[in-house]
């Protein structure tokens, strides 16, 4: 049976990756490249890598970050042509993630998909809040809004045959207060391509929320960066919660463990810790 | 003799196949050029995109020529992934009706939409093993593989090695003598696609 994906986002910001809060406060992680390389072994299902301020991944970049990626790798960051998408795929990216050029040149959704095919592109749909209870569609880093609601942008990218539909709630992003539900639902009854969500996760119980929606896969940035194999222990809260629709093949996959209210592993007792001194584990050769 | 050469036919993600070959250790060179590949000691046939776009590359760049003389003439190993499952069938029905390389009996279908669920299929899915097979050996049902397509291979009984589900069951990997073939992709799913890959390789240096 088809597993919900976990999927991890890196932002990157003049080659730093970073934490993002609400679109308009960043915080510095470290290197990109070593982000992926821990959240791949830590068993993440896919990769998103989004330059930021519309600055384009060079294929130096791109090269790199896909050498450490054993899982699918998604890169966004200003793309707005076809040649920037030949450039990135070429250089090793999956997919590729459209999100401006969706409001300022929307044809390169129809291009990318008829010289690559739809499931190599993503759209990336950045959803505001206001007020009035409405959900607009805003771009370039959230700082514009476009004359889309949310939902129409996703609709149209999808008649202009994206494969995905990456679904961001900048209300929420950063808060640790879970996914946009209402926002998701909306989505999941209005498309027919699949849906990530991403934008607020500060617990797993968030991931479990929005797979038992039916989302097709959930996303953080920030999330996966606040501790140790934080993929790994995910999966393993979610698949306490929830039968058969996580993938866990990690050779660290905390059974027996106990989980804090907070969402994280609880420590082993001291006895049970002083016994694992002593515990060999070889690794396996491919 | 050669090295296991990496078709590139323009689409698909060739460099992450040598990548996931580079990781094992395994040499392995990216080529279009049908005199390398019509000699080469094993071929992996990558694949993105369109049935009828691919065909027309492969049949322009004189691959097609180069493939049947590598893997029907010479039995040399083959190893197809995502839409180089679809390639090596008869033909498919997609929005132009194109004749595949007629390898194996069978057609390419779209997902149906019956099944309500998202197309493409995307994501980790689980590979149940049909028959033991020398691609799978080491791997058991509870692994995951990645998948991304929107259409799928119907073929005969007895060439399907694996299936998967969604929606429908459908096939997942096939084997015809020293032809194999997976519509997910070992290059990107982690230890298994690696497990995978391996086990091709094993199968291409005691050939």
């Amino acid at each position: 049976m088809i597993k919900t994906r976990i999927i991890a986002v890196v932002l990157v910001k003049d080659g730093i990756a970073v934490q993002s809060i609400g679109f308009k406060k960043y915080l510095p992680i470290g290197s990109p490249l070593i982000a992926i390389k821990f959240l791949d072994s830590w068993g993440v299902d896919e990769i998103v890598v989004l330059h930021m301020d519309g600055n384009n991944p060079t294929t130096a970049e791109v090269n790199a970050y896909a050498k450490n990626c054993n899982v699918p790798l998604s890169i966004g960051g200003g793309i707005n042509d076809i040649d920037k998408v030949k450039a990135i795929i070429h250089s090793g990216a999956d997919k590729v993630i459209i999100n401006s050029a969706l409001i300022t040149k929307p044809h390169i959704v129809t291009e990318t998909a008829t010289m690559f095919g739809s499931q190599s592109i993503i759209a990336s749909i950045d959803a505001y809040l206001s007020d009035d209870g409405k959900y607009s569609a805003k771009y370039n880093s959230g700082y514009k809004y476009s004359n889309y609601t949310a939902l129409d942008l996703a609709q149209h990218a999808q008649e202009l045959g994206a494969g995905e539909i990456l679904l961001n709630s900048i209300n929420n992003d950063g808060s640790k207060n879970g996914y946009d539900l209402a926002l998701l639902k909306l989505a999941l009854d209005k498309l027919d391509i699949p849906v990530i969500i991403c934008g607020g996760v500060g617990h797993p119980k968030h991931m479990f929320e929005a797979i038992n929606l039916g989302v097709s896969g959930v996303a953080a940035a920030n999330f996966f960066h606040f501790s140790e194999h934080s993929v790994i222990t995910v999966k393993k809260y979610l698949t306490n919660q929830i039968e058969n629709k996580i993938r866990l093949d990690s050779y660290a996959n905390y059974e027996g463990f106990n989980f804090f209210p907070n969402g994280r592993i609880n420590k082993l007792v001291d006895n049970e810790l002083e016994s694992l001194r002593f515990h060999y584990i070889p690794e396996e050769k491919i | 003799m050669g090295k296991i050469v990496i078709v590139d036919y323009g689409m698909g993600n060739v460099t992450s196949v040598q990548n996931a070959l580079t990781i094992l250790n395994i040499d392995s060179k990216i080529s279009k050029c049908p005199i390398e590949i019509s000699h080469a000691k094993a071929a992996i046939l990558p694949g993105v995109g369109a049935f009828h776009a691919a065909m027309e590359n492969i049949v322009k760049l004189g691959i097609l020529d180069a493939l049947n003389e590598l893997v029907i003439n010479k039995k040399r190993p083959f190893l197809g992934i995502c839409l180089g499952l679809q390639l090596i069938a008869e033909d498919s029905v997609e929005s132009i009706y194109t004749k595949g390389f007629g390898w194996i009996k069978g057609n390419v279908y779209k997902i149906p939409a019956e099944t309500n669920l998202p197309v493409p299929h995307v994501g980790w899915n689980n590979v149940l093993e049909s028959r033991e097979n020398i691609i799978l050996s080491g791997i058991n049902d509870a692994s995951h593989f990645y998948f991304d397509h929107s259409y799928y291979l119907d073929c005969p009984e007895q060439y399907i090695v694996a299936n998967s589900n969604y929606g429908n069951k459908f096939v997942a990997a096939v084997q015809k003598d020293n032809i194999f073939a997976v519509q997910f992709h070992p290059e990107k799913s982690q230890r298994s696609g690696l497990r995978l890959l391996r086990n091709f390789s094993n199968f291409v240096e005691n050939y």
